[in-house]
């Protein structure tokens, strides 16, 4: 805090401080994963620098929306592209809620597996090798078949679909909720057992275990769209998943009480690396959530003060 | 016609001769009929309720009215009203007291120190009955100073204290009222059947919306969750309070409102209090499914800590709910044992020796607090950890007993599992409706048979059959083996007492520690699929198969052992012969919580992956359509009423037979 203190001060003498709007608090959102933890944190922490007050609330990724058209809740800094696609657009379409613009993140997902599973299936990370190992994926509830450990079916992904038109022995089990999803992974890693799943980054599972996406042919909208387009003529989704940004969105009211607050968060702007540096400290080396933000925001100042100056 | 060929085994054997027929050839019947409609529910006879429900809800929200204000002015004015005390309770335990917001804020007075919050409950411990109980509770909140907890617990006591006396004074309100007019308990007795049992995942968006984000709605969601039982426990005490007490009220000229209150209500505070235990339990049960909606606390760092993996840090956090609820359980119930005590006379510290001991060391530590920092927060350097054991464990479990788990999980899924699972998701839906019809009208009579024709014609008209079937199946099963499991150890623990305070102890532990904690072992150990599910659901619904059958083991009369003893009873017989059918009502009560318990784990084993009524409840959660979540928690609902009415019926009938 004192790193903070001491910004603050430097900051507020080398810029007079922004014109206060409302004194009322900026409410953004915190979720429970530590990558939105510190997304959040660092744009709050920013906006107090600013001169802002500001206060986190704990809400639900979805449910939020409800909170952010009527204004109860006023900014969520990471809605994911291929998550949250759906629950924005339904809510920008109502005028109540805006799309303040992209994070710089990129919402990675694909087909994973850990390292120790190239001796037994070569070839890979090209995804035709799976064509030739998938029972080395398989367990006795799924065999001859290979085990492909699937998000949380409200994630979509098309996965039966990328199945059945790329030919692969694969079958798809869904997974109830990410946590599941790492657990899965954690006790398969630990045992150096065959586990084939879906990961997604920026997180700290490619950070924690060694392992690499599957590469499939790569993904267009054609694709998905196309039966034609892609190696399978008769069927679409013959390809991988789409990346996509990560989104900020607000309250619509946001930038009339608070228009460089609203600046500030269109601003925001930080990388995958950067993002997954930090995601690792807080979850990989036990720091808390304040203290890697603090530390990033001593050694990245002229970063963040672009995000304010008038 | 043999003599064991009962007229009801008759009909219990073709009932289930032609279910079994029916599921097994439903496919060749309808590809043989070329009649889709019987696996599948015809899509244009479907009921659209979802969207109505959808549509309902919005226009409460954002139309409705009272001429001055509109209805979601009058939930936020509520919401405010809640709001005020439990911000106080914030300040007091854990923020301190300030004004201003930010940069310019000051602080007016520190929050209460560690040690003043100790000495406060042990001394409530200590006024409730003994110094046991005062170092016993003593304990258990300086677990949460020394583990590192106390800041969120702090969070999650604030929002408990807040919850309880709300949900305890409304529902002794309510349950008085109902007492009072006979109509009130016609209509509320519906409405508390689903307050408990329609999953609470289901009505979050509408409590949302309506008031607002944050602590909260996250309370009112508790309250809803936790009051009935205090309801239908108020009905029974003012009921049971003796007729002689109650005439001698009248003959002295009481008023109503004077009977009620000084004398209904007096006597039957025992009773009450245990109503009052069990909402702090329930209000302790919600803690992590608050924590989704903004409670934050204790529910908080048990979900981040396992979606990060962190296996010691969920125990850590879930074992602190687990001595929270240990605490206020026990000092709860220690309330309602205890016994009327002289006043003691004296100056004002004579009169009030505890309070102001309290207070004392609550401005002590306060004043002290400034000048020694630990002396006001427990320092950061002397907190303990066992993370890095539970993670050792749990690796060391795995790299060497998986494939042994993987052995017992084929044997049980492939034996047990996937057949009953096939029987009932091959029902047609119109026979499945048919056939509990008629079950239950054998049971509890032709009214019962309608209603739950009815029930189960809604799950199907709402295209959830095929959904509902795998949740039977799964409850089923996780019923069948929380019994077999259960029954014995209720047994054993009503046999030998020094057993059974471990084993109910360790009930105790099992149901207050969030499922969330054990579930990523189980995943970890069993993989994702209906088997992690099963087992997480066995372990939350054990506990009671187990208690009721102690209770119902130590309640049968000491006159009837005794009579076997002079036949010449050997002890087996004693058990077999005397005390289980004795106790059978016992046992099937015990039966029907398992099955509520088990089907208000759905929503819980839905987050491992299975595709049940849960599951539905869930993704209508994540994409906010308030109607569908509102359906699905519906036909969840009626699936435990009608098992709440049959296993009562099949209870009432024992008692009748066995003369109780």
């Amino acid at each position: 805090m004192k790193i903070l203190s001491v910004a603050a001060a430097a900051l507020l003498a080398a810029t007079p401080a922004l014109a206060q709007e409302s004194t009322d608090p900026i409410k953004l959102t915190l979720h429970d994963w530590s990558g939105q933890l510190i997304t959040t944190t660092l744009m709050g922490e920013v906006l107090k620098e600013a001169g802002y007050n500001v206060e986190y609330v704990q809400a639900d990724y979805i449910a939020q929306f409800a909170g952010l058209k009527t204004g109860d809740l006023h900014v969520a800094m990471e809605i994911w592209e291929t998550t949250g696609r759906e629950a924005m657009d339904e809510a920008t379409a109502s005028g109540k809620v805006i799309n303040q613009g992209e994070t710089g993140m990129i919402a990675i997902e694909e087909w994973w597996y850990p390292a120790y599973m190239e001796e037994r299936c070569p070839g890979l990370p090209n995804w035709e090798a799976l064509k030739e190992c998938a029972d080395a994926f398989s367990t006795p509830e799924t065999a001859p078949l290979g085990r492909y450990l699937g998000g949380p079916v409200t994630w979509g992904g098309f996965d039966e679909e990328r199945v059945e038109a790329l030919g692969l022995d694969f079958e798809v089990i869904h997974a109830g909720t990410d946590a599941a999803l790492f657990a899965e992974l954690e006790s398969a890693y630990q045992r150096q057992d065959p586990i084939m799943l879906w990961i997604y980054s920026p997180h700290w599972a490619p950070a924690k275990y060694d392992g690499k996406f599957v590469k499939f042919p790569e993904y267009s909208p054609e694709c998905y769209a196309d039966p034609s387009v892609g190696m399978n003529p008769d069927a679409a989704y013959d390809c991988g998943k789409p990346t996509g940004p990560i989104w900020k969105v607000s309250w619509a009211g946001l930038d009339d009480k608070w228009p460089n607050a609203g600046k500030a968060i269109r601003n925001f702007d930080i990388d995958n690396d950067a993002m997954g540096a930090m995601v690792a400290d807080v979850d990989l080396n036990g720091k808390s959530v304040d203290e890697t933000v603090a530390a990033w925001m001593a050694d990245n100042k002229d970063v963040w003060s672009t995000w304010i100056a008038n | 016609m043999p003599r064991w060929l009962t007229s009801g085994r008759v009909f219990w054997l073709a009932l289930f001769a032609v279910t079994w027929a029916l599921s097994t050839w439903s496919f060749q019947l309808y590809k043989a009929l070329d009649a889709r409609w019987i696996i599948r529910f015809p899509k244009k006879w479907q009921l659209e309720l979802d969207g109505a429900i959808s549509g309902f809800l919005i226009w409460l929200v954002e139309d409705a009215g009272f001429y001055l204000f509109s209805f979601k002015d009058l939930t936020r004015a509520m919401a405010a009203l809640i709001e005020a005390p439990y911000q106080f309770l914030r300040n007091l335990l854990i923020e301190g007291f300030s004004s201003g917001y930010g940069e310019t804020a000051v602080q007016l007075a520190p929050s209460l120190s560690w040690i003043a919050i100790i000495i406060c409950i042990a001394a409530i411990g200590l006024y409730a009955r003994d110094w046991a109980l005062a170092a016993l509770v003593g304990c258990c909140f300086l677990y949460l100073a020394v583990f590192g907890q106390w800041h969120s617990a702090m969070i999650t006591l604030a929002s408990v204290l807040i919850a309880v006396p709300i949900g305890a004074v409304g529902g002794l309100f309510l349950g008085i009222a109902a007492y009072r007019h006979p109509w009130v308990d016609m209509a509320l007795r519906p409405v508390l059947d689903l307050m408990q049992t329609v999953p609470v995942f289901a009505y979050l968006v509408p409590i949302l919306i309506l008031f607002g984000f944050g602590p909260v709605a996250a309370l009112v969601a508790t309250i809803i969750y936790a009051m009935p039982p205090m309801v239908r426990i108020t009905i029974v005490a003012l009921r049971n309070v003796p007729d002689e007490i109650l005439e001698a009220g009248h003959m002295a000229g009481c008023t109503q409102r004077q009977i009620m209150w000084k004398i209904l209500v007096p006597s039957a505070t025992p009773t009450l209090m245990v109503g009052v235990n069990q909402v702090i339990m329930l209000s302790l049960n919600m803690v992590i499914i608050a924590s989704m909606i903004g409670a934050g606390g204790l529910g908080f760092d048990v979900l981040a800590s396992l979606r990060r993996l962190d296996i010691g840090g969920g125990i850590e956090a879930g074992l602190a709910i687990v001595l929270m609820a240990i605490a206020l359980d026990r000092a709860s119930q220690a309330f309602s044992e205890r016994k009327y005590r002289v006043r003691k006379s004296g100056n004002l510290i004579q009169r009030y020796p505890l309070s102001s001991t309290v207070l004392f060391f609550a401005i002590a530590t306060m004043i002290l607090g400034r000048l020694i920092p630990a002396v006001q927060t427990y320092p950061e350097a002397l907190t303990l950890t066992t993370g890095p054991f539970w993670a050792g464990a749990m690796e060391w479990i795995n790299v060497n007993f998986f494939d042994t788990f993987e052995a017992i999980k084929l044997v049980i899924l492939q034996g047990l599992l996937l057949p009953v699972k096939k029987f009932f998701t091959g029902i047609p839906w119109a026979w499945g409706i048919i056939a509990t019809g008629l079950m239950a009208a054998r049971i509890g009579g032709w009214k019962l048979g309608i209603m739950a024709m009815l029930m189960m014609g809604f799950i199907a008209a709402s295209g959830l059959w095929g959904k509902a079937m795998v949740t039977i199946y799964l409850c089923g099963v996780s019923v069948l083996i929380a019994t077999i499991v259960g029954i014995p150890l209720g047994i054993w623990a009503a046999e030998r007492p020094k057993a059974g305070k471990v084993i109910l102890g360790l009930m105790d532990t099992l149901q207050t520690l969030p499922s969330f904690v054990y579930l990523i072992p189980v995943i970890m150990l069993f993989r994702v699929g209906d088997f992690s599910a099963m087992i997480a659901v066995v372990l939350y619904a054990l506990a009671p198969a187990v208690r009721y059958a102690a209770h119902g083991l130590g309640d049968v009369p000491e006159q009837m052992i005794e009579a076997g003893h002079m036949a010449g009873c050997t002890k087996r017989q004693i058990l077999w012969r005397i005390k289980l059918p004795l106790a059978t009502p016992q046992l099937l009560l015990g039966l029907n919580q398992t099955t509520m318990l088990a089907l208000s784990m759905l929503v819980i084993t839905a987050l491992v992956g299975t595709r049940d009524l849960g599951q539905e409840v869930y993704i209508a959660l994540t994409k906010a359509n308030a109607g569908k979540g509102i359906v699905a928690g519906l036909s969840v609902a009626f699936i435990a009423i009608i098992a709440d009415r049959l296993v009562n019926a099949l209870a009432r009938g024992q008692r009748k037979r066995l003369g109780i």
